[in-house]
């Protein structure tokens, strides 16, 4: 568990950052609370040359919330979401899932970012991104560009993030609505045998907008548009969720691993999606 | 010297903090601030820093070892491998068990992380850096995890090394894979009473692998001082004596030139008793750098490598009549030992006690046999937090008791009830050859029972079942019961050893001339807190304040010779020793006494602090004023000083016993449980330190409970451990860990000199059944008979899904 010499970059501004990054192209990677890439390293799985530590970055960090509009800093630790209380106004999904990462001494370090950037399927945070439907801000050697957390993932580990870019913050407009993300995992610190995130608006006694996003049920997170769909017009009755629970099963393909096999955690995700929107649609 | 102000009786009897005070542990000071000094503090002038190149393959052969690269890394000093131990004749060394084991791979390999190569470097990176370089040109051969399949006629030789030897340290060995088949008991009369029987219940009852996983890893720092021929070895050992004497032995090193030093340990549960090949590089790395050389693993390296624990395959049949009792038990286990017998065992035990198969039961017949099986695992098979092999059996009987329970349509509680062997039989013969010291499991039953109102414990459930099938609930309701007997405190030097060393244990006090004393002692505390519980038995035997009592324990070099600490054997054992040298201090200050009171010996009588002269209450010495006496006075026919010493041979093992019951709830649809109340009463005999033992019983609980319910070594059919991070071998934190209630009973050990029994790994041995009963018990009344653990989310539900509840 000791991983191989490299240089330890520590900038204070996003531009040297980005020249870091520039000169030593992908022998470089940029390390936010480190919880991914550091064992990667140590197991030496990962042998990166240059370490470039975001944390004296000040401009990453931060959450700022301007009547819906929400912008979320980079660098901004699990810990700093759960305890601010615009945010749990605005977006209480937000601090649900993030009193359901890991552990308190994970989440005084981890990021958002970091979180989001890496492309783990087993993060929560890129399902609840993309169930919010927030939208990324990559800086690269040729200024910032935005991406949709709908778009961004291609696979594990892999996303539209170029080598030479910085994940710097993100943005979601808050609009309500009944919220819930609900997780299956074996014990603190695991990753979820099958997580899902739930939004959805009440209009009435009818459902008039639905999100629902999956976490760790694929090789990257599932925004399964087919499952809010099937809920939009309907009283959320026990048949219109039998409905989205098969649309957001018909969007995921979940790998076995130790957590069981293939049809055990189909079964789990039914039963977790289902519980996400009907609580959601309790809280609508 | 005496009290200007006398003080009641009742008084000095809470000065001194003895018996049956709830005590707080003292070592605790240093370790809420961080203060432990543990193996990996040790910081020498000039040492050099051990790791281990390691096999990624779980057989194969080692075809070459090029080490050239890894030696030009600048600051590497050497690169170990079986070749170069070969000429000191350490590239094998012998295991507890009668085998030998490999220290380095002498040809092949036979587990995956099996060491291969030793790195010694001035920096402990640069070692990791160079252990990388290391070129191994490896051939893989066919691999074996399967015990079963270890036996079919056709399997792969895994042990060349023992080709053609057909008896072991343990009799014959009928296959090439095969490593001893033990046995006791009656076969014949057994499996009469079991053919006409009027109801027989049968299963293989599956105990899995896992592993102790104390906090702290294993590791060493030896110091061969080249000046005195001196080797000093700082590590994590749960019995340095027999680490300093396998070290003379294997090394041809008198034992005087050797010092063992176990530090503060961060746990043990059996994983720190062994002797392992890290230990044997770092001293030959020493000896031949003449500098001091530290090896510590990483979790990795301790889960995959390291000794786990259990891995028992159990065939049962239980024999009743219609009624319930009964009549024979018989048991085949088919023990998977992995790539070497490094079993951590008395020697005559190679499956340690299991033959207190029988449990809390008066079972007239009984037969056991165990089969030691090769596999390309890990070796080890050590006691996780339990007396040798003790909580395979106990989790074999009270599986085995529900199955019955089934089979009979019979009420588990009471069919325990009728089976129990009773107060008035003890001392007990047990049909596999044991000698029950005491116990009354009647009376703790009914107190368990009755304090988590079983009754209407067992009404709720057939009101949840009911409700179940209306479709009302997806959650069920499991009771697990579980009365445990254990055997603990190896134990009579007359059948127990560890490599010849009878297990007898010690204690040598000195008294110093102001009243204060230092007790030194054969065990070594891994977290038990036996500088707070010893100093009780001790001030409660001489009179002086606890908190007036240093005790050292790990020293070889001043503590007195003893074996150490596992399978509960501290309490029973180097805590008689304690007692008795207390005695021998007592008696000689019996005389002091008598003739500072100028009477007779026989004229004076104890009373808490102080011998009195018999009716003449104001006529006294305290302990206090005898301790100085004994430095100061010229006494006629007595020496100088007030020291003692005994090694303390046990007469019977101890048989703690306990009476668990969990109430769980099961989430059929994910498989997800939840421990809604869980009740532990435990009669360790006399209870030193009711805090301490609470403690224990949270712990071990907690162990417990990892076990049954996730904990394991898995591997997967090409030997590779699935299971090696914390991210997958469940440990449980204080978010996992539920409530737990504690009650006790107290029957005093009729051969200990203060009762004890020891309590440490009760709650392991007596947690698992009771939490795995609990998951089988919620699916009793869908046609559930067995299901293997650990019973994590997956296998649980599937459980339910092969039940049709999903459907």
């Amino acid at each position: 568990m000791i991983p191989a010499a490299f240089e330890y970059h520590r900038p204070t501004d996003l531009a040297a950052a980005l020249a870091t990054l520039g000169e030593f192209g992908d022998e470089a990677r940029v390390v936010a609370g480190g919880h991914s890439l550091i064992p990667m390293m140590k197991l030496r799985m990962a042998e990166i040359g240059h370490v470039v530590d975001l944390q004296d970055i000040a401009d990453l960090k931060g959450i700022r919330i301007d009547g819906t509009a929400v912008w979320i800093g980079a660098m901004t630790t699990q810990h700093e979401l759960i305890g601010h209380q615009g945010l749990a106004a605005a977006a209480p999904i937000l601090r649900e899932t993030a009193l359901q990462i890991a552990d308190p001494q994970v989440r005084y370090v981890g990021t958002i970012g970091g979180n989001v950037a890496n492309g783990d399927p087993g993060n929560d945070m890129p399902a609840l991104m993309q169930c919010l439907d927030a939208t990324f801000t990559l800086a690269g050697p040729n200024g910032s560009r935005e991406v949709a957390a709908r778009d961004f993932y291609e696979g594990a580990y892999v996303t539209l993030r170029e080598d030479d870019e910085i994940l710097t913050g993100i943005r979601f407009e808050a609009t309500g609505g009944g919220q819930a993300y609900e997780k299956q995992k074996r014990k603190i610190g695991d990753y979820a045998t099958a997580a899902a995130a739930a939004i959805l608006k009440k209009d009435g006694t009818s459902c008039s907008a639905a999100s629902i996003a999956m976490t760790n049920l694929s090789d990257m997170p599932v925004w399964s548009k087919a499952a809010g769909d099937a809920l939009v017009g309907t009283a959320c009755a026990a048949a219109d969720i039998d409905a989205a629970v098969a649309a957001a099963l018909g969007d995921i393909s979940p790998n076995a691993d130790n957590r069981g096999p293939v049809e055990f955690k189909r079964h789990v995700a039914g039963i977790i999606i289902r519980r996400a929107i009907e609580q959601a649609w309790a809280r609508a | 010297m005496n009290e200007l102000a006398p003080i009641s009786r009742e008084q000095r009897v809470e000065n001194l903090k003895g018996l049956g005070c709830s005590r707080k542990r003292v070592e605790d000071v240093r370790f809420t601030q961080g203060r432990g000094n543990y193996v990996d503090d040790l910081k020498l002038p000039g040492m050099l820093y051990g790791d281990f190149v390691r096999s990624p393959y779980a057989h194969a052969r080692v075809k070459s070892v090029d080490k050239s690269a890894a030696l030009a890394v600048p600051g590497v000093v050497a690169v170990l491998t079986a070749e170069d131990l070969a000429p000191l004749n350490l590239h094998w060394m012998p295991t507890l068990a009668g085998d030998k084991q490999m220290v380095l791979a002498d040809g092949k390999v036979l587990f995956q992380g099996q060491e291969v190569a030793f790195v010694v470097a001035n920096d402990r990176y640069v070692a990791a850096d160079a252990a990388e370089l290391v070129v191994i040109d490896y051939e893989e051969l066919p691999v074996v995890v399967d015990p079963f399949k270890a036996l079919e006629p056709g399997a792969p030789v895994l042990r060349e090394d023992l080709d053609g030897q057909t008896t072991g340290a343990h009799g014959d060995r009928r296959h090439h894979n095969h490593i001893f088949l033990w046995e006791a008991g009656d076969k014949a009369a057994t499996d009469e009473v079991i053919s006409s029987a009027e109801v027989v219940a049968e299963e293989m009852v599956y105990y899995h692998r896992t592993h102790p996983c104390p906090l702290e890893t294993c590791g060493c720092v030896a110091s061969m001082d080249a000046v005195n021929g001196k080797l000093t070895v700082h590590g994590t050992f749960q019995a340095p004596h027999v680490v300093r004497t396998v070290a003379s032995l294997l090394s041809g090193i008198e034992e005087h030139k050797i010092r063992v030093v176990s530090p503060d340990i961060g746990g043990g549960f059996g994983n720190k008793v062994g002797v392992y090949p890290g230990y044997v590089c770092a001293i030959v790395a020493s000896i031949v750098t003449g500098k001091p050389v530290k090896w510590i693993e990483d979790r990795m390296e301790n889960l995959t490598a390291t000794a786990f624990a259990r891995d028992y395959w159990m065939k049962g049949r239980i024999a009743a009549t219609k009624d319930g009792r009964i009549t024979a038990l018989s048991c085949h286990v088919t023990a998977d030992h992995g790539a070497f017998d490094a079993c951590a065992d008395p020697t005559k035990f190679p499956a340690g006690f299991f033959s207190i198969m029988t449990g809390s039961y008066d079972i007239p017949v009984a037969h056991v046999g165990v089969d030691g099986v090769y596999t390309n695992k890990a070796p080890g098979g050590v006691a996780y937090r339990c007396s040798f092999r003790v909580t395979e059996a106990a989790y074999f009987i009270e599986r085995m008791i529900e199955v019955l329970a089934i089979e009979l349509g019979m009420d588990a509680a009471e069919l325990r009830r009728i089976n129990f062997i009773r107060k008035e039989q003890f001392p007990y013969q047990s049909a596999l050859g044991w000698e029950y010291d005491s116990g009354d499991y009647h009376t703790a039953w009914d107190k368990a029972l009755t304090a988590i109102d079983y009754q209407g414990l067992r009404r709720e459930q057939a009101d949840r079942v009911e409700a179940f099938r209306r479709g009302e609930t997806r959650k069920l309701l499991g009771i697990g019961l579980t009365h445990f007997t254990e055997i603990v405190g190896a134990g009579p030097v007359k059948n127990c050893d560890i490599l010849g060393m009878g297990m007898f244990d010690s204690c040598e006090i000195r008294i110093h001339p102001t009243g204060s004393a230092v007790a030194r002692l054969g065990t070594i505390s891994q977290g038990q807190g036996h500088a707070t519980t010893f100093a009780q038995i001790l001030a409660s035997e001489i009179g002086l304040p606890a908190d007036s009592i240093t005790v050292e324990e790990g020293d070889t070099d001043t503590a007195p010779y003893g074996l150490g600490t596992y399978g509960s054997r501290s309490t029973p054992v180097a805590g008689a020793a304690t007692a008795m040298a207390g005695r021998k201090i007592r008696a000689k200050a019996q005389m002091i006494a008598a003739y500072l009171l100028e009477v007779h010996d026989g004229d004076l009588e104890w009373d808490v602090d102080r011998f009195v002269v018999k009716g003449a209450p104001e006529r006294f010495k305290t302990m206090k004023d005898i301790a100085y006496a004994s430095y100061n006075q010229a006494i006629p026919g007595v020496e100088p000083g007030l020291e003692a010493v005994s090694y303390y041979d046990p007469p019977n093992m101890t048989y703690p016993f306990g009476a668990y019951i969990c109430v769980m709830e099961v989430d059929v649809d994910t498989g997800v449980c939840d421990v809604r109340q869980f009740y532990a009463l435990d009669d360790c005999g006399t209870r030193i330190n009711p805090m301490v033992i609470e403690g224990q019983v949270h712990g071990g609980l907690t162990e417990a409970l990892a076990i049954a319910m996730g904990q394991e070594i898995a591997y997967d059919e090409i030997g590779n451990v699935k299971t090696a991070t914390l991210m997958d071998f469940f440990l449980p934190t204080a978010w996992e860990t539920p409530h737990y209630t504690t009650d006790f009973t107290e029957t005093p050990s009729p051969h200990h000199p203060i009762g004890a029994k020891g309590v440490g790994e009760s709650p392991n041995v007596g947690g698992v059944p009771a939490f795995s009963n609990a998951v089988h018990d919620a699916f009793r009344a869908f046609g559930l008979r067995q299901s293997h653990m650990p019973h994590d989310h997956w296998r649980v539900w599937k459980i339910a899904h092969d039940l049709g509840l999903h459907g």
